[in-house]
């Protein structure tokens, strides 16, 4: 098994508060990861260290190494990084333009121009985030014109334009009901023979459900991590152990 | 019961508060009509001679002459908006840098410290950056600006030589530094609304903060700055006393704007105490009217716009 990304002694944090502490996890290629944790532990801190995201806040702060592709990202560019790496947000932010505009934004930064070009790309994006059915007669229309499942879905196919290798997703469904949930998790299982994942989620079933590998975090430590059916079924620290059984959290 | 005692209480208290309300809001909104109305009516009572005698010509003239009766508010028209064209041409490039550098740029500590200088430059009587536009920008304009313009441009009409110190563009420029407070500051705000999920969106897609501003944060943010534009456009038609002291209040329309010009508001100023006969009074009146009916529609469309975008960016 191959590591996409790996993580060595990662700290972080805002000023003088410390919000992750010594992290050290590897991403293996072409799995979902999921991330665990009560309010407040970092994960979203965490996996915006991933994509260099964490650093365009005032006052953040970065210690330790971040692997992609076995080079430190920190060392290089991040704009060549995060188009390397996705990230899709809990709330959905397509941006107020065209559902095509949306999808096309990425590539256009890139500085793909050529009509045919972009619209074989809107279209397999579209297709990819299992949106392209339900658009693809209005791909002109306003993007917030639509449902706040299909707003994500959007945000994914937004994000997938870019042809990334890395998809990260921090909580992609917490704002969603339960059908547009379901529709996400099956389109990251899809996902996974392409991209490699991370997604936070504060859904436990969720969690197991789509993810191969679960990283359990508490107050910005990682507790433990391993298959997510030995984490769910069989943990090895009785604080993960708390937390899936619902004892705190 | 206590519970639906203190719910009445609360709900009878609530009533007469929006009763309150609605009665002090009908007040204020009827003392404001009233007090616009008498405005507008003292304003074309003042002017009906120079209505009656001159008629729709008036607004279309160029004639402006005391001795012979003679009087047209065209020049003075054609003034006011190049002088407010100009200031926005030259100031709202420098509000939107201002803008974009206090928000997205400078260090916190520093934009701290910029916007509360910035919005002090309102606090500047209009008669000192007249006297410095005099002392300053005049100079200036004619010994650099209008010699480089004259000699690389002078093809065009626009840029005519001769050029002088108290022109259209020394007003213009003049004008350009009244409206930065208002214009900065509510282009501020419109880009401080923008959600901060919007410029992530961007980055994370590989933009960089140069192309999350330009082709995310500022069309976000473009209705509530299009109404701060036109806020300051309402400031540079009204403004007065600056204007009167650097424009060179010559009556007259030349496509040159390093030659002299002349506004509706600075003839006014200019010309009252001298207007002792009837029709002359009148025709300054009337002017007056212009201005006034000009400032009213600028205005309220500027605060209809802002109002609108900023309030939907609220939600
Ligand atoms: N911009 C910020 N400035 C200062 N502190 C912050 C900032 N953002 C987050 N924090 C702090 O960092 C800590 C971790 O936040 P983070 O958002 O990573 O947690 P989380 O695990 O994603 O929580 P949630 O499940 O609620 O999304 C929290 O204590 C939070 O208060
Ligand atoms: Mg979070």
């Amino acid at each position: 098994m191959n590591n996409k990304m790996q993580i060595l002694n990662l700290t972080a944090g805002f000023g003088d508060t410390k919000v992750l502490k010594n992290v050290t996890m590897d991403i293996p290629e072409n799995k979902v990861v999921t991330i665990i944790g009560p309010s407040g532990c970092g994960k979203s801190t965490f996996v915006r260290c991933l994509d260099r995201l964490h650093e365009v806040i005032r006052g953040a702060w970065i210690k330790g190494k971040v692997l992609l592709d076995d080079s430190d990202i920190y060392m290089d560019d991040p704009i060549e990084l995060r188009r390397r790496v996705g990230m899709v947000f809990q709330m959905p932010n397509p941006f107020p333009k065209s559902i095509y505009d949306n999808v096309a934004f990425g590539p256009k930064l890139n500085g793909i121009r050529n009509k045919k070009s972009l619209d074989k790309i809107v279209e397999e994006s579209l297709k990819k985030a299992a949106l392209w059915n339900g658009v693809n007669d209005r791909l002109k229309k306003n993007a917030l014109s639509l449902s706040g499942g299909q707003q994500q879905r959007l945000c994914i196919a937004r994000a997938l334009a870019v042809e990334p290798e890395v998809i990260l997703m921090d909580e992609p469904t917490s704002s969603l009901d339960p059908v547009a949930s379901a529709k996400i998790e099956d389109l990251i299982l899809d996902l996974k023979k392409r991209y490699t994942v991370v997604i936070v989620t504060h859904n436990m079933q969720q969690a197991a459900r789509i993810g191969d590998f679960t990283a359990f975090f508490l107050l910005g430590k990682l507790i433990e991590y391993g298959e997510t059916a030995q984490i769910f079924e069989n943990p090895k620290d009785k604080k993960t152990e708390d937390y899936i059984t619902g004892r705190f959290g | 019961m206590r519970f639906p005692n203190f719910f009445f209480y609360f709900r009878k208290s609530e009533g007469q508060d929006r009763i309150f309300q609605f009665f002090m809001g009908t007040v204020a909104l009827i003392s404001i009509i009233f007090l616009t109305l008498l405005l507008l009516y003292e304003l074309i009572k003042g002017s009906m001679p120079s209505i009656q005698h001159f008629g729709y010509d008036f607004i279309f003239s160029t004639a402006w002459n005391p001795v012979k009766d003679e009087f047209g508010a065209l020049p003075f028209i054609f003034g006011t908006f190049v002088s407010s064209l100009l200031a926005l041409l030259i100031g709202v490039p420098i509000c939107l840098g201002i803008a974009v550098y206090v928000t997205e740029i400078a260090p916190p500590k520093i934009s701290a410290f910029i916007s509360p200088l910035i919005e002090l430059l309102a606090a500047i009587p209009s008669v000192i950056i007249g006297l410095w536009g005099i002392f300053v920008f005049a100079p200036f304009v004619r010994d650099y600006i209008s010699h480089f313009l004259i000699k690389y441009l002078g093809f065009l009409p626009l840029f005519e030589g001769p050029g002088y110190g108290l022109s259209m563009l020394t007003a213009g420029m003049v004008l350009a530094i009244m409206i930065i407070p208002i214009v900065s500051s509510i282009s501020r705000e419109a880009l401080l609304a923008v959600p901060v999920l919007q410029k992530e969106a961007a980055l994370a897609l590989g933009a960089t903060r140069f192309e999350a501003m330009i082709q995310v944060i500022l069309p976000y943010a473009r209705g509530a700055i299009f109404g701060a534009v036109i806020l300051g456009l309402g400031r540079a038609i009204g403004e007065t006393m600056a204007v009167t002291m650097v424009i060179g209040n010559r009556p007259q329309i030349s496509s040159s704007i390093l030659h002299p010009g002349y506004t509706m508001a600075a003839v006014i100023a200019n010309e009252f105490t001298e207007a002792t006969a009837n029709i002359y009074l009148a025709s300054l009146i009337e002017i007056g009217l212009i201005l006034f009916v000009i400032s009213v529609i600028v205005n309220a469309i500027a605060r209809f716009i802002t109002w609108k975008y900023l309030r939907i960016q609220e939600n």
